[in-house]
């Protein structure tokens, strides 16, 4: 019965999604869709980075980092592939391959990103609130330099592909939702299990957490290496959708943007995430008409923002949302 | 069951959003298909977009007050047809994502017929192939990297490309100087610099001259004594340094601190105040190669100055003098589009450019887009960068040595001459981006 009714609502969404990609093609513009794209890559890279900062309670400044291992890893996976199989500028993929070429480089991204999730979370996650903050950073740098001094990624001018048209657009609205609906609920459901319990409890009290026998470190680098992986999917998304990589795009920005997002939305909050990456995504370009005031109209509504509702616009103090799906589950179990 | 709460509330979340955004960014009907709304009346529009905040926000802003100047004269002499033109800027802040936003911003909201932009060339590949893509012609005013007119058709620019910058300085060397050792010291890092000291080494050599030694140094570095030693002992009679205004100021003390006394010589990132306030008096004597000089006017360039400074209250840096050229010449393809100024009618018009008198010397496009336009070569000396020569391009131009049909015979420049425009307050690295 879970089964058939599970069943129905993948096969559904699917093509719901299928139907909105067709008529985001059909009907509305570029630039709008483009926006919209934007906001389903911050959404995976909110929700990712809400599993360790938020859930975990580990503040990371890096992630930046792992997503520039994603855009590169992707990026590289495709045109790699499409050579390989011998898909050129005049022998273009059909539709149903750039998704599947696409998705292939993003399990590569996904791998890299993770581990270099592990790498940098290994060593990193033994420390504590600054200190972290500042290896993640370091980290992140560390990754974003080696790009710029990599010749056969493009170097500082970034990677193309070594095409004129630059890596193939494959990043459209039927895969990045696609994707971001299948990390959210994995990540979703990944926060609502006993593993999930065991982060909250190590953001809680990591002491207490440890006494009662729980391996911490190793539940703080899981958590960095899910995390970096879903990070790193949305870093090849935005490859695929920008054209070009820059290691400049992966600056310390980056990082702050991604964490403005979860902050907006409630640290520790699924949902939250979600509409503070949306929030992000859409206020920015929302304020093109005011020209070079955006920047300070957008920096006082996040002071605003931060002021009215320090704990997010969803999440409270106590993470109501998380509590309440807690509780509707229980309910239903 | 409820795991999918998750979800539904996502789903519903981007579906309110989408409606939201949809409702202001639905597809025109077509026919009026972009180029096609107001090209009966009201004014065409150029898009540009810049880094006006940010980490580079000095180039787009001063590329913007270029540009803005050349937009202003046009109306003022008329516009296009009758038709006035307007200048829609939007800030990218330096970013991939902001760039390819404005980008399709400038062309799907304000109906953009030509694109302007970017200062640093990775931006303009992120943006110049979304116009390629889309059809919409877009000048860059100051990328320098060759990758960026191999896009495609639609993409052009003003400023000449790297490695032109490397044979001006060998002939400079060779010609007029009557340098036959030279050694040669690159920042291994830098995109810029590799190109430049890969194009003078094989113009160096093939005009005859021997390059006794090739060192690298990295961004940053304030000590180059090994490589400098290394060069003594080779008995060079000058030192190719391709690098930014930081390092070839500190290379220049260090050389002669071993007492190393040859010129050193070098590109465009070398113009900036701060060359000669790291350097000191070790870097006097040096030549670089740049897109004009400001002591070398002819009419048209010191016309410009003089309504640049007046509107500004500043004198125009490089930056300044390739957005006024960039946007004059869009307008300028605007007025010969055949029929309607369509998006592909000045695209062709940009493609048929000869000899457009910009400030920075006569633009005529060569097979790959490139302008193809003299440099001049600056001397630095105790009170200012002087002008002492006029490098004209050789034969072919310098991305297309397979162009047989290029429009620009290698004299067509000649009679406006080149421009100088630029006063010593020069913006940083100037076009080197």
């Amino acid at each position: 019965m879970i089964w058939t009714y599970r069943t129905a609502v993948s096969i559904a969404l699917i093509a719901a999604l299928f139907v909105i990609n067709w008529a985001l093609d059909a009907f509305v513009i570029e630039y709008v869709v483009r926006i919209i794209l934007q906001c389903g890559i911050n959404a995976i890279l909110a929700v990712g980075l809400n599993l360790i900062n938020g859930t975990t309670g580990q503040f990371s400044l890096g992630h930046a980092g792992f997503m520039a291992v994603g855009a590169y890893a992707t990026a590289f996976a495709v045109i790699h592939l499409e050579s390989g199989l011998g898909f050129s500028a005049s022998n273009i993929p059909a539709p149903w391959m750039q998704g599947l070429l696409l998705s292939v480089g993003l399990l590569f991204g996904a791998l890299f990103a993770g581990l270099a999730g592990l790498l940098v979370g290994a060593p990193s996650l033994r420390l504590r609130g600054d200190y972290l903050a500042i290896v993640t950073l370091g980290f992140a740098e560390i990754i974003r330099l080696i790009f710029t001094n990599t010749e056969a990624l493009g170097g500082a001018t970034g990677y193309s592909g070594g095409r004129p048209l630059g890596l193939p657009v494959y990043t459209n609205f039927f895969w990045v939702f696609l994707w971001a609906i299948l990390l959210i609920t994995l990540i979703g459901n990944f926060t609502f299990s006993s593993y999930g319990r065991a982060l909250r409890a190590i953001r809680e009290d990591e002491i207490a957490t440890e006494a009662l026998g729980i391996n911490t470190t190793r539940m703080k680098v899981l958590a960095s290496v899910i995390s970096a992986a879903a990070v790193g999917v949305a870093g090849g998304l935005f490859a695929h959708l920008m054209g070009t990589i820059r290691p400049d795009d992966f600056k310390m920005d980056r990082s702050v943007a991604m964490i403005v997002m979860i902050l907006i939305g409630g640290l520790g909050s699924v949902s939250g995430a979600i509409i503070g990456a949306i929030f992000v995504a859409v206020t920015l370009e929302a304020m093109r008409d005011i020209q070079q005031y955006r920047l300070l109209a957008y920096s006082l509504l996040l002071i605003g923002l931060m002021i009215a509702r320090p704990q997010g616009l969803l999440g409270s103090r106590e993470l109501r949302l998380p509590a309440f799906l807690r509780r509707k589950r229980g309910g239903a179990a | 069951m409820t795991r999918f709460s998750a979800a539904r509330r996502f789903l519903l979340l981007s579906s309110m959003s989408l409606a939201l955004v949809a409702a202001s960014g639905c597809k025109p009907k077509a026919g009026a298909d972009g180029e096609g709304s107001g090209a009966q009346s009201g004014a065409l529009v150029i898009g540009a977009y810049l880094s006006l905040t940010g980490s580079k926000a000095d180039f787009g802003i001063k590329t913007q007050q270029g540009a803005l100047l050349a937009i202003d004269e046009a109306n003022a002499a008329g516009g296009v047809g009758g038709r006035p033109v307007k200048l829609v800027i939007l800030d990218d802040q330096g970013t991939a994502d902001e760039a390819g936003n404005a980008v399709t911003r400038l062309i799907d909201v304000e109906n953009a017929s030509a694109i302007l932009g970017e200062v640093s060339s990775s931006l303009s590949l992120v943006g110049g192939r979304i116009a390629q893509r889309r059809g919409i012609p877009m000048v860059s005013p100051s990328s320098t990297n060759t990758q960026v007119t191999e896009i495609g058709n639609f993409v052009f620019r003003t400023c000449f490309i790297d490695p032109f910058q490397g044979e001006v300085m060998a002939t400079f060397a060779k010609e007029k100087q009557g340098f036959t050792r030279i050694a040669v010291i690159k920042d291994v890092r830098n995109d810029y610099s590799i190109g430049l000291a890969k194009a003078f080494i094989e113009t160096f050599t093939k005009n005859g001259g021997t390059i006794v030694a090739e060192e690298s140094y990295n961004e940053g570095d304030t000590d180059f004594s090994a490589q400098l030693t290394k060069i003594k002992a080779l008995e060079a009679q000058a030192l190719f340094v391709p690098g930014y205004y930081t390092e070839v100021g500190n290379l220049a003390k260090n050389s002669r601190r071993l007492g190393l006394n040859i010129p050193l010589l070098g590109g465009d990132g070398w113009e900036s105040p701060k060359l000669r306030e790291i350097g000191g008096n070790d870097i006097v004597g040096s030549f670089y190669s740049n897109h004009f000089a400001p002591d070398n006017a002819n009419e048209k360039s010191s016309a410009f100055i003089a309504t640049y400074s007046k509107r500004w209250n500043e004198p125009p840096t490089a930056l300044a003098t390739l957005g006024y050229d960039a946007t004059a010449l869009i307008i300028d393809a605007m007025r010969r589009a055949k029929g309607e100024p369509t998006p592909a009618a000045i695209r062709d018009a940009l493609e048929a450019t000869k000899a457009f008198p910009a400030v920075t010397g006569a633009v005529t496009f060569d097979a790959n887009r490139n302008p193809v336009k003299p440099a001049v070569v600056l001397k630095v000396t105790a009170d200012g960068d002087k002008f002492v020569a006029e490098i004209q391009p050789a034969g072919a131009a310098p991305a297309a040595p397979a162009a047989p049909a290029a429009p620009a015979a290698p004299a067509a420049p000649a009679a406006p001459a080149s421009g100088a425009a630029a006063a010593p307050a020069g913006s940083g690295s100037g076009a080197a981006k």
